[in-house]
């Protein structure tokens, strides 16, 4: 059991896949510049990387791995991944339409997400078993989630500063998430 | 079609280069350029997958219904980036660790399904091969420059980009010293921070320039 919780604060905090391992990242400048947006992009990102993850490891380990088929790995993920988001959006429209108000439009932009991708890769490289793999489909959205949404809050507070002329919008951003991520390696010395 | 072949390709250098101008593709810019090697390497695979799927997808553009064109474009940069996996395995091995998941990871890597939603499934073969060379290129400067100032602030070295190849050719070491022994090196700047910081700061100084 503690190496599961070991492995949940080593995903959300010390690893924070946006701020740390630098996946995910042209939504994360995309999206956070409102709150609104970026909750939803979370709850997008945890919601499908949770199952996506699960189905590509079982993938990984049905089909590709017993039959030697290592190396197109990356078709099948990139088809798996897209057509998974492609199948939850149709579902959602028909049989949850309050979540698809919330959360509908940041589906389609899931597909291109290096976090989801990244994340289903780190799994195999890993070779976590199969609950190892749902805590990390878990755990790394959820960073994710925490990252994004703390940085909207302080970009929110950026746009009514006064910020110099050629450093506006995204260069500004990107320094912010510069420090942020200064302090989230501050979570190094944690594990 | 009012830009020739030669506007297509030199506008990815300057004008419309893609992490910059278009902040596009940004995880590979912050994730692989710790050091020069690594930054032209990735630079050089991505210019690779961009003019391979431009071609195609503009051979293939009045075949493919438009409904399920982007499906169609993912498969076709996923068969690519295969086979870069496969090249650079066999080629650059040591480079192909470094790297790790950032080479499939080129598949979602938004400047290369940009280019092909935005330019080739539009124009014709030349002008997109030249669009895509132009920004892959573009792309590859911006890795190296950006690379470059990290890792002499940050290791206080160059390395050459291919060692195993161009090293022996001119007779060098893959690694050059650039401010000799008493340099302490500023880790931050390699560490995820200087990334962004970096990064941020570069593009405050195009748009510096670009507003002239």
């Amino acid at each position: 059991m503690g190496d599961y919780i070991l492995l949940a604060v080593g995903a959300i905090l010390v690893n924070n896949i946006l701020l740390i391992q630098y996946l995910g990242n042209c939504p994360f400048l995309g999206t956070s510049k409102k709150m609104e947006t970026a909750t939803g992009m979370a709850m997008a990102v945890v919601f499908v990387l949770a199952l996506a993850g699960i189905i590509t490891w079982i993938f990984e380990a049905v089909f590709l791995k017993p039959l030697g088929l290592e190396y197109i790995r990356t078709i099948v993920f990139i088809v798996v991944i897209a057509s998974l988001v492609q199948f939850v959006e149709t579902f959602m429209k028909k049989s949850i339409p309050a979540l698809y108000a919330g959360l509908g439009i940041f589906l389609p932009l899931i597909t291109t997400n290096c976090a989801v991708m990244g994340v289903c890769l780190i799994n195999i490289k890993e070779e976590y078993n199969f609950l190892e793999m749902l805590v990390s489909a878990i755990a790394y959205p959820a960073g994710f989630g925490l990252a994004l949404i703390l940085f909207a809050g302080v970009r929110e507070r950026i746009i009514i500063g006064r910020v110099p002329g050629p450093l506006q919008d995204v260069s500004i951003a990107l320094v912010t998430a510069g420090f942020m991520s200064l302090s989230f390696l501050g979570f190094k010395g944690m594990i | 079609m009012a830009k020739t072949v030669v506007q297509e390709f030199t506008k990815g250098l300057w004008e419309e280069v893609p992490p910059f101008r278009l902040v596009l593709g940004l995880c590979p810019v912050l994730a692989v350029t710790k050091t020069v090697a690594n930054g032209i390497g990735m630079g050089i695979a991505t210019t690779f997958v961009l003019v391979c799927s431009n071609i195609l997808v503009s051979v293939l553009r009045k075949i493919i219904p438009s409904q399920v064109r982007v499906p169609i474009f993912i498969i076709i940069i996923a068969t690519f980036v295969v086979v870069v996996e496969l090249v650079m395995q066999a080629v650059a091995y040591e480079l192909f660790l470094l790297l790790g998941i950032f080479i499939p990871l080129i598949v979602v890597n938004c400047i290369i399904l940009g280019r092909a939603e935005a330019f080739a499934s539009k124009n014709g073969v030349l002008p997109s091969a030249a669009d895509g060379l132009g920004m892959g290129i573009g792309f590859t400067i911006s890795l190296g420059v950006l690379s470059a100032i990290r890792e002499a602030f940050g290791s206080g070295t160059f390395s050459i980009p291919f060692p195993e190849q161009l090293a022996p050719l001119f007779g060098i070491d893959p690694v050059i010293q650039l401010f000799g022994p008493s340099f302490q090196p500023f880790t931050f700047m390699v560490e995820a921070p200087g990334a962004f910081v970096c990064l941020g700061l570069m593009l405050a100084v195009m748009n510096l320039f670009g507003k002239k």
